[in-house]
């Protein structure tokens, strides 16, 4: 099956912590510098809505958010525009951008720190319900994917994989490493 | 673009009703023919227009970045889907709900949509329609195809055609109501779509109906075709019809709609509908835009030429049938409960009394309740909608409806579940007391996504919103009540006109620096179908507006009498006054250094234009054209004083004068020796400003300036009560204007 529009969510440590006043200049500066590969075009405030997006960075290309659906805070990279390759590679490809952003965020002075990977989870969608509907066959033809991603990504099997099988909701999977990780060492890791 | 486009038409094919599919199969080809450069970007822009797919802000691929101007360039390159408009750039998609009536498979399907082509988000606007933002054309069949096979059309939804049918959301359970308006609406909605005789028009025409004419609901009043439920004895029987009004619309100057008929039999609103639309398509104004709406026929005719007219038309009208023939069913009309109606438990959960009081309203039905869910900014996410549908199914028939003040309302709750469903919206973050108080506030798009926005309307409400919630606790019972309602422009999609606090955004300079402003709309009234049209005080910085709606609910707190509603109290205490208590929020801030206001309500980046100057200089022309334009603005607020005094005459003049000021404040920059000539002002304004398009607003065009124009051709009239109102919001329009054109001139004085 081909996976394309792939979400990449990486889960935050402190979401209590996190101030989005501090964040928004963040965002408007990156379209200003345009500093990721693809086009950078607006931010969409919706911190006022109840477990919803957050604030988003819209691009062509891919949006990138500190998104809170679910409740679960964490840097996410929605890849809009259709991607060639292998499923490996757009997999790759979604992984590195969300990385990429929570590594600058990070790093990012204004935010002291506030904002901070977990080091376990990353969660994976697929924004597609034709593509791939959140079923039972879905997920029997994906998670083959899923799982040599993840240990690409973890080196190693130690994970766990979950799926939400509510059918309306995206198709997806939760990943929880046993072992820790930095955002530079999964960056490293998918460049190996 | 995505993968699936092609699969979703061929897994919808023979599953969509046919007029849609083919409707969406011709936008299809369009896109392609547009895409070779087959159809002109004009033509291209209204076809898409007329299926709701709208342009965002932005569009022209160029983006301020607080420094300056970015130029963006799309993979399509210079391929465009309308004027200045990028093909690539992200629009909007506007999506119809008749009467706001939608079911649980309808809000399961615009959820994938928000989650697939949007931003997860769901926007309910001010006309119960939805609005997905940041969507690209080329998903938009795909969208469409979808929304079709759930019974949703977007056909219509945007350009010069019959927009959503509006209705009040508690047609059916409303205790006050004639009858239930619902059938109605819905099957003139249906009548309506895609109508030969509604295809010529020169604007949008927008229809709404209300079962009362003591609530809010329906605001007949301030739409081209607004009926309000009525019956009459016949014979000793009863019989339904419509008390009709026309002409009614907001906009830069809002009027209230004309009594057509006091009675229209229901077997008469059809084909008298479609006289209506033929004469407004045969004889309303094409060319001029910003008079291209019915109101302005209706005013250039006077509604009884106009009656005539369409009475005439109507006795040319082919027969019908679908004139009448949904009558029976229409009649027979009525929604159905899940559950036997019950009585309010007596153990409930916390937080559950205080919601009840502000959500809940009982039905004319014994037993049950409407349950309002609050949306702040109206605003739902993906995941929201889809407990919303397990939430409606779970409690109801699937009878829930999209409200005017952006909201949903859930009808036929019985009291027994009452509890338990606040527990459920609870849980989903759909549980927000408040609804139809201060803190519910109504707010146009604005800055955020529209291309016409001045100023971040939802930034401003998302800051009251909050600002008002932290101390919801301590706010008076009278100002619980009242209706905050914002626009990012002067067009008035945020309802300001009919709030208890109306605003605006405008912008002003400070300092020699763009400041967003919002102005001050006091004097409106929400209730009785919007029964009056608030007027503009004054223009306060944007930053400063929270301290406005602080001091203005005080003062009406300590100051007002027993019973006496917001707009009476701004009736007594006059507008001299309250605009004396806000002034010196407009001041600049007494420390040069602070740049508080020199940015918006969630936005970070400076408001300023790159070429924006600080010469010595510039500086001192800067101060003489503001101080006469301030003049100008203070004439206009004498005008509406003399106005609410009764002086019709004497407010027209004035109004007059303060275009002819404003005006005469932008030609010194080139003339200082300009006299005080009406005919020389106009004639040099028209030559420096309208001729060379620099007083030209980028999306009205010359609107403002015919504003101008318009009164001065008129100036030896006598002024009417009407004519003075609309003048006077003219004026103050055109004065806003005024000071945009400079800003936009920033230090290049010589015109």
């Amino acid at each position: 099956m081909e996976l394309q529009h792939i979400n990449v969510k990486l889960i935050a440590r402190n979401p209590g912590d996190v101030d989005f006043d501090r964040l928004i200049p963040v965002f408007h500066e990156w379209i200003a510098g345009q500093i990721f590969p693809g086009l950078l075009l607006d931010i969409a405030d919706y911190r006022h809505v109840h477990a919803g997006p957050g604030v988003i960075l819209i691009g062509h290309e891919g949006d990138y958010s500190v998104d809170n659906t679910d409740g679960s805070l964490g840097v996410r990279y929605n890849r809009k525009a259709v991607l060639a390759g292998s499923n490996q590679d757009r997999l790759k490809q979604a992984a590195r951008a969300a990385l990429s952003a929570f590594e600058r965020l990070e790093a990012e002075s204004r935010l002291e720190g506030e904002l901070r990977f977990n080091g376990q989870e990353i969660e994976v969608f697929v924004n597609d319900r034709l593509l791939a509907p959140n079923s039972e066959a879905t997920r029997t033809a994906a998670e083959p994917e899923f799982r040599a991603f993840f240990e690409r990504l973890f080196r190693s099997r130690e994970f766990a994989l979950s799926h939400n099988s509510e059918p309306r909701r995206l198709f997806g999977a939760s990943a929880k490493s046993v072992h820790p990780f930095s955002v530079a060492q999964l960056l490293a890791n998918l460049d190996s | 673009m995505k993968a699936s486009n092609a699969l979703w038409a061929e897994r919808l094919t023979g599953k969509l009703p046919e007029s849609l599919a083919r409707e969406i199969d011709a936008f299809e080809i369009e896109i392609e023919l547009r895409k070779q450069g087959k159809v002109e970007e004009r033509v291209f822009a209204e076809t898409r227009l007329r299926r709701g797919a709208y342009g965002q802000r932005c569009d022209n691929g160029q983006r301020h970045n607080g420094k300056n101007v970015q130029q963006i360039t799309y993979p399509s390159g210079s391929l465009t889907k309308g004027p200045n408009t990028m093909w690539d750039a992200p629009g909007m998609q506007r999506i119809k709900i008749p009467a706001g009536g939608l079911n649980a498979e309808q809000l399961e399907t615009l959820a994938e949509l928000a989650e697939e082509y949007s931003d997860g988000i769901a926007h309910i606007t001010t006309r119960q329609d939805f609005q997905l933002h940041y969507v690209q054309i080329d998903d938009a069949p795909s969208i469409m195809r979808r929304l079709a096979a759930a019974n949703i059309t977007t056909r219509e939804a945007c350009g010069n055609s019959v927009r959503n049918v509006t209705s009040c959301p508690y047609s059916g359970v409303c205790p006050d109501e004639t009858f239930d308006v619902t059938p109605y609406a819905r099957a003139l909605s249906k009548f309506l779509l895609g109508h030969p005789d509604c295809q010529n028009f020169g604007r949008k025409f927008k229809p709404s109906f209300s079962g009362c004419s003591q609530h809010a609901c329906g605001l007949a009043s301030l739409h081209d075709l607004g009926l309000i439920a009525a019956t009459r004895n016949e014979n000793g029987k009863e019989v339904r019809g419509f008390e009709m009004y026309v002409g009614g619309g907001l906009g830069a100057v809002p009027y209230h709609a004309k009594l057509f008929d006091s009675f229209v039999p229901v077997e008469e609103l059809f084909p008298l509908a479609q006289a209506i639309a033929r004469v407004f398509a045969r004889l309303g104004e094409k060319k001029n835009r910003s008079r291209a709406r019915i109101k302005f026929l209706i005013q250039d005719l006077g509604i009884e030429k106009f009656k005539e007219i369409v009475l005439e038309e109507r006795k040319t009208l082919p027969f019908d049938p679908r004139w009448t023939e949904y009558i029976k069913d229409a009649e027979q009309f009525a929604e159905a409960p899940l559950k036997p109606g019950g009585e309010l438990p007596l153990i409930a959960p916390v937080g559950f009394e205080r919601w009840r009081k502000s959500n809940t309203r009982a039905q004319k039905q014994a037993g049950y309740v409407v349950v309002t869910v609050t949306l702040p900014l109206g605003d739902i996410t993906a995941n929201q909608l889809r407990s919303l549908a397990d939430i409606v199914r779970r409690f109801t028939k699937e009878t829930v409806r999209t409200t005017v003040e952006q909201n949903f309302v859930i009808r036929w709750v019985s009291l027994n579940d009452l509890p338990e469903l606040y527990k459920a919206l609870e849980a989903v973050g759909l549980g927000d007391p408040g609804a139809g108080a201060i803190v519910d506030i109504v707010a146009c798009p604005g800055t955020d996504t529209c291309k016409l926005g001045i100023s971040s309307s939802r930034g401003l409400a998302a800051e009251l919103r909050k600002r008002l919630d932290e101390k919801s606790v301590e706010i008076d019972e009278s100002v619980e009540k009242l209706h905050i309602k914002i626009s990012g422009c002067f067009n008035s999609c945020g309802h300001h006109h009919v709030a208890d606090l109306g605003f605006y955004g405008v912008s002003r300079k400070i300092a020699g620096y763009a400041v967003p402003h919002f102005q001050v709309v006091l004097g409106g009234e929400w209730e009785h179908n919007g029964g009056s049209y608030g007027l503009a005080v004054v223009a306060i910085p944007s930053k400063h507006i929270p301290e406005v709606v602080e001091r203005l609910t005080a003062k009406y707190v300590a100051n007002r009498t027993k019973g006496e509603t917001f707009k009476d109290f701004v009736t007594r205490i006059g507008k001299v006054e309250l605009k004396a208590a806000l002034e010196d929020l407009a001041r600049p801030p007494a420390d040069p250094t602070d740049r508080t206001l020199f940015s918006d309500w969630g936005d970070p980046r400076e408001y300023t234009l790159g070429d924006m100057g600080t010469g010595e200089c510039a500086g001192e022309v800067v101060s003489a054209v503001e101080f006469e334009l301030a003049a100008a603005e203070r004439e206009v607020f004498e005008a509406e004083v003399a106005f609410e005094k009764g002086a019709a005459q004497q407010a027209g003049a004035t109004a007059y004068r303060a275009m002819l000021d404003g005006a005469k404040a932008l030609v010194k920059l080139a003339n200082p020796n300009i006299t005080d000539d009406p005919d020389r002002i106009v004639a040099e304004f028209r030559a420096l400003y309208y001729d060379t398009q620099k007083f030209w607003d980028p999306f009205a065009g010359g609107k403002f300036a015919n504003y101008l124009f318009d009164a001065h051709a008129k100036s030896n009239q006598p002024y009417t009560s009407d004519a003075s109102r609309y003048l006077i919001d003219e004026a103050q329009l055109f004065i806003d204007a005024a000071h945009s054109c400079y800003n936009r001139l920033g230090t290049s004085v010589s015109v």
